[in-house]
């Protein structure tokens, strides 16, 4: 900074001098001022050219200039990461998409959740002193013995035993005064003149976690003013929660608008405390892939002091809500919830007794994320979140070691990632350089294509309709190359689909017990995709033969629903044409908005479309349900709450899917999803796509990552070397200064031919003495 | 004056009920309330009723325009257009579509958005005015002829190139500044430097041609030739009288705009990562919030006849033959 000091100073010389110089002009008989003024200048000079040939030689000062953190966290323990979207909802009720459980899953702490190393996903306790107690009851209420069918049970219940000693984050919720009363449970005007932000409360408290706050939360689901995705879901399973709802509805209509409802008053039969570090829930039947909702937010504690204290309509004017500044028990707490800008998580100080895990799978020890194991956790003290909405500014301050990871953009995935061997995916010579490594894995997530199986052409509508419609979507299958796709529109990113389960979830099967028979067939060790020929073959016996209606003699024209595409997309879309092409059938795109598209879908006036899902837990009921018969989308009674786009439906897959979803994971499970991938192979509702593969660059100071897309939690396992990165940034942002002096350069060399020409413009006669005057 | 004030304030009842209208029917002939709800409820497990439920919360299950079920005034009164409108005439914009007060991200989103917008007013006002004014001095010259060249070449390049290639050199080449961000307190001025270049620059080629025809224009009237016979330097002739004689046009094109710095740009924030009311108003497009949407439109019409008002009678400063009545 010395060196911005002197060219300041310089400037100032410099206009001093100028000054003097008119000062000069006007008191020509100062001499000495005029002396001074001369002095000024040539010192001057003199300084601007020292200035000019330290910036030249590149001695500037060792700080960099373009860090966009402030410096007083330079050399911190701080992980800096990116949000695109700001979220909507940080209540664990209602938050429920990626950017919003990125920051409630560090924050809230479910009774449950994910190892972090082991695969497949395993449940382990979070709070839970272990995994819950689950008992089966008959319609009498008595209890079951392990061997019960499913017919036969009336409820299950879900015994939780929390852990005592755990505290909630310092809270003004909790603030008490000496005399014990509550100190902000009752804020006047007066009292929040200076509030504008949860800190601006000077007294904080806490309390230890209790049953009771989880069974609160639970309540919290059918609350009148709350808006949670999943109470529709939850209302036809937590026994009486329907009731419940109703009669909060109730209860609110007696209460002044935005006042507390206090949830405690108010008895929900399907959710007790048993004491106060035990609560049951108890569900209707058997529904095996409950306890994955016991790992989500959702299911995480609510203190009553926190939903009153947030009720208070002047907190509300001053959007200090609990959707807005969350309070839990988890490893970190948010400090700074600007999501225009950037939203800061501190360690919570009340947190402690969490330990990085001893065992792993094998390859983890070699890849160093064993390093850590037993220490406690978490090792980060301060993650921030920045907003950064464009790519491009993204990708540089990544590659300048201002974020320490990095999604891949399509736009630098050449700059980033290279395929060697037999398309192994590594980082370029130029990341490896910066020690930058890729660490990839496969999303729990589908993109598929769908047939609407209410459409007459592709789904059929009387028997011999839906034979031929199903050689019809089965000749497509082979024609629309996946593989191919996956290469030009995903950089490789990405696995063909052989059927609707994504790898990592139990019952998906790989290799040649995984492939698909009506697509592909098995060569020299690995799934080819048929031939064109078979796929003609299959045309023809579907009434197509060269892709030529065998009725009417026209050319077989399908219809291709999609969301709006941008300009970028359109090769995806004429690729796809050339597709269909292939089979000589014409495919015209129905290009729409997001909105009109989800209203065709329900409507059922699709015909093909695509879409995608990514997995709420890892079973396979989550991705089987999406073809079952009575979740259709169209004509469906729950609406949008239905999942099953292609309105497929198959007796015998039905009544399989009854029968596996309530099974435990198994052989004789895995035999049932077999038979049930089969059938839809045979019927073909889909294309199967593929399932895409995430990316993600680290430098090298980032350690403990072992990325997936299930658990949220993971921040509590990452490590940096902040003395690292600090070097690397300064290694990698020294200033070049020539450009700076160039221009300045450049503007004295432009002007001064100026200044010259206005000097002798204006000391040159008005008059020329050889012209006689004008007057 | 005061009269003229009021009346101009007057005219702006109809035009802003005008741009409301416009505003709300544009939005809803592309989303329904129902698209609406659903935006904000997510797409997995959302049920008729919640929807139904959000719509009701918010005032979205009246009809659009106009109410069949009811009589007389209340045909027209509860209906959506009225009830959403109404409020914004006493600058009470109420709650976004996920339930925050727009007021309060309003206020707490103008300074980022002035902190750029300003800077780039009055330095871009300043360097525009002083290259017009030396292309106007050595008009006829070399400086000229390449100065007007360069004009076009500025003109002629697309805003985002500018952002681009700024970031591409400024930061990622020469690490002189942050490529994007925001701070606090003076922490925000390494942040400023390059939007605000990249904003004078990009305006340059226009800006500084509009001003030198201005000028040069001034430059052939009797009083520029009485100065000069005076014998008045040529710099003097230029900046004491063609400038002030100048101002009424200047006053136009700039007055106008300086309410309309309040609301930022939406290309400079969103690439800068600024958090004002440009970035505000992307997001709010982007998730159909159409009580920010409206706001915005509202506000942006409001401080656009503010400005034309102030335009006005600044022309009463710099020239006292004008009258306001």
């Amino acid at each position: 900074m010395s060196f911005l000091n002197r060219v300041w100073r310089n400037i100032l010389y410099v206009n001093v001098c100028k000054r003097s110089q008119v000062s000069q002009k006007r008191q020509a008989n100062n001499n000495l001022l005029s002396l001074v003024a001369r002095m000024i200048k040539k010192i001057g000079a003199v300084l601007l050219i020292c200035v000019l040939i330290r910036i030249l030689t590149g001695c500037g000062d060792p700080v960099v200039w373009n860090n966009p953190h402030p410096t007083s966290e330079s050399g911190q323990n701080i992980l800096y990461s990116v949000f695109t979207e700001r979220p909507k909802h940080l209540d664990p009720v209602q938050s429920y998409s990626s950017n919003e459980i990125q920051f409630t899953a560090q924050i809230y702490q479910p009774p449950l959740q994910y190892h972090y190393l082991k695969r497949p996903f395993t449940l382990i306790p979070s709070t839970a002193v272990d995994l819950p107690k689950v008992t089966h009851y008959d319609s009498n209420d008595q209890p079951m013995s392990d061997g019960a069918t499913s017919d036969d049970i009336a409820y299950t219940q879900y015994e939780v035993s929390i852990k005592p000693g755990i505290f909630y984050q310092p809270h003004p919720a909790f603030a008490k005064s000496a005399q014990g009363d509550w100190l902000y449970h009752q804020l006047n005007d007066q009292d929040l003149a200076m509030v504008y932000k949860l800190s601006d409360f000077a007294i904080m408290n806490t309390r230890e976690l209790t049953a009771h706050d989880y069974v609160y939360q639970i309540k919290r689901l059918a609350h009148p003013r709350l808006h949670s995705p999943i109470y529709g879901l939850m209302a036809d399973y937590i026994v009486g929660l329907r009731d419940y709802a109703a009669e909060l509805r109730n209860a609110e209509r007696s209460l002044e608008g935005g006042a507390f409802l206090d949830l405690r008053k108010y008895f929900l039969g399907g959710v007790e405390v048993i004491d106060d570090y035990t609560y049951y829930i108890r569900i209707r039947g058997k529904y095996p892939q409950f306890i994955y909702w016991l790992a989500m937010p959702f299911f995480s504690p609510i203190p009553w002091e926190a939903d009153l204290f947030y009720s208070q309509k002047g907190l509300v004017e001053k959007n200090i809500t609990l959707d807005w500044y969350p309070v839990g028990t988890g490893p970190y707490m948010l400090t700074e919830n600007n999501p225009n800008l950037r939203m800061v998580l501190e360690k919570n100080p009340n947190f402690y007794g969490e330990f990085y895990p001893e065992e792993g799978m094998p390859d983890d020890l070699e890849n160093g994320l064993l390093n850590d194991a037993g220490k406690a956790i978490p090792f980060i003290d301060k993650i921030v979140y920045v907003r950064e909405r464009e790519g491009i500014p993204r990708w540089n301050k990544f590659l300048q070691g201002y974020y320490d990871a990095s999604g891949i953009g399509s736009d630098s995935f050449d700059q980033a990632v290279q395929l060697v061997g037999q398309g192994e995916a590594t980082v370029t010579d130029e990341m490896m350089v910066q020690g930058i490594r890729l660490e990839t894995t496969v999303a729990v997530s589908t993109f598929y294509m769908g047939f609407n199986m209410l459409d007459p052409m592709v789904g059929g509508t009387s028997e011999k309709n839906r034979e031929s419609a199903r050689k019809l979507r089965q000749a497509i299958s082979i024609a629309v190359d996946y593989e191919e796709f996956i290469s030009i529109f995903a950089n490789g990113r990405g696995l063909p689909a052989h059927g609707p389960i994504a790898p990592g979830v139990s019952g998906y099967r790989s290799g040649k017990a995984g492939m698909n028979p009506v697509v592909y067939e098995w060569v020299d060790g690995e799934a080819k995709r048929k031939s064109l020929q078979v796929a003609r073959r299959l045309l023809a016996e579907a009434g197509y033969p060269n892709g030529i209606d065998r009725k009417t003699g026209s050319p077989l024209t399908l219809y291709f629903d999609v969301v709006a595409r941008s300009t970028e997309d359109r090769s995806m879309l004429d690729w796809m044409r050339k597709q269909f092409q292939k089979l000589n059938i014409q495919l015209v795109v129905r290009s729409t908005d997001y909105n009109r598209f989800q209203d065709k879908i329900r409507k059922g006036n699709a015909q093909i479309f695509e879409w995608g899902w990514h997995a709420d837990y890892p079973d396979p009921e989550n991705f089987l349900f999406l073809l079952y018969g009575p979740q259709r989308k169209a004509n469906n009674s729950s609406g949008s709450s239905a999942n099953n786009a292609a309105n497929y439906e198959n007796a015998e897959y039905d009544r399989l899917f009854e029968q596996m979803k309530d099974m435990e994971d198994g052989i004789p499970r895995q035999q049932i999803i077999d038979r049930m991938v089969d059938i839809l192979r045979h019927d073909s509702p889909w294309l199967w796509g593929y399932h895409p593969k995430d990316y993600g660059l680290y430098h090298a100071w980032f350690n403990n990552v072992k990325p997936n897309r299930i658990s949220n939690n993971n921040m509590k396992y990452y490590r940096i070397d902040p003395l690292l990165r600090e070097q690397k940034r300064r290694e990698w942002n020294a200033p070049v200064l020539w450009p700076i002096m160039l221009v300045f350069l450049s503007a004295i060399g432009g002007l001064w031919p100026a200044v010259r020409a206005f000097r002798r413009h204006e000391k040159s006669a008005a008059i020329k003495s050889d012209m006689s005057p004008l007057i | 004056m005061l009269t003229y004030i009021v009346r101009r304030i007057l005219y702006a009842i109809p035009i802003l009920i005008g741009v409301n209208l416009i505003t709300f029917m544009l939005f809803f002939v592309v989303n329904t309330p129902d698209d609406m709800a659903r935006m904000q409820l997510g797409v997995k497990y959302v049920t008729p009723e919640a929807i139904e439920k959000w719509k009701i919360e918010r005032g979205y299950d009246k009809p659009l325009v106009l109410n069949e079920n009811k009589d007389g005034w209340r045909k027209f009164t509860e209906t959506i257009f009225f009830e959403k409108s109404i409020a914004m005439f006493i600058f009470d914009f109420g709650q976004s579509d996920d339930g925050r007060d727009i007021g309060f991200e309003i206020k707490s989103r103008m300074l980022p958005s002035l902190a750029i917008a300003l800077p780039v007013f009055v330095l871009g006002l300043m360097v525009y005015i002083t290259c017009a004014l030396i292309m106007v001095f050595f008009r006829a010259t070399y400086i000229d002829f390449w100065g007007v060249v360069l004009c076009v070449a500025l003109m002629s390049i697309s805003g985002l190139f500018y952002i681009i290639a700024g970031q591409f050199l400024m930061s990622k080449l020469w690490h002189l500044v942050p490529i994007s961000g925001f701070g606090a307190g003076l922490d925000v001025i390494k942040f400023l430097v390059l939007p605000v270049i990249i904003g004078v620059v990009s305006s340059a080629g226009a800006n500084i041609r509009w001003y030198r025809t201005i000028f040069l224009e001034e430059m052939g009237k009797e009083y520029v030739r009485t100065a000069r016979a005076k014998g008045l330097g040529e710099h003097l002739v230029l900046f004491r009288h063609v400038l002030k004689n100048a101002l009424i046009p200047i006053l136009t094109g700039a007055v106008v705009v300086v309410p309309l710095l309040f609301l930022g740009s939406l290309i400079v924030e969103s690439f800068f990562g600024v958090p004002g009311l440009g970035s505000y108003t992307i997001d709010a497009i982007n998730s159909q919030d159409f009580a920010v949407v409206r706001a915005m439109v509202f506000l942006g019409s409001v401080l656009y006849i503010v400005g034309l008002i102030l335009t006005d009678v600044s022309y009463t400063f710099v020239d006292p033959r004008i009258r306001l009545r």
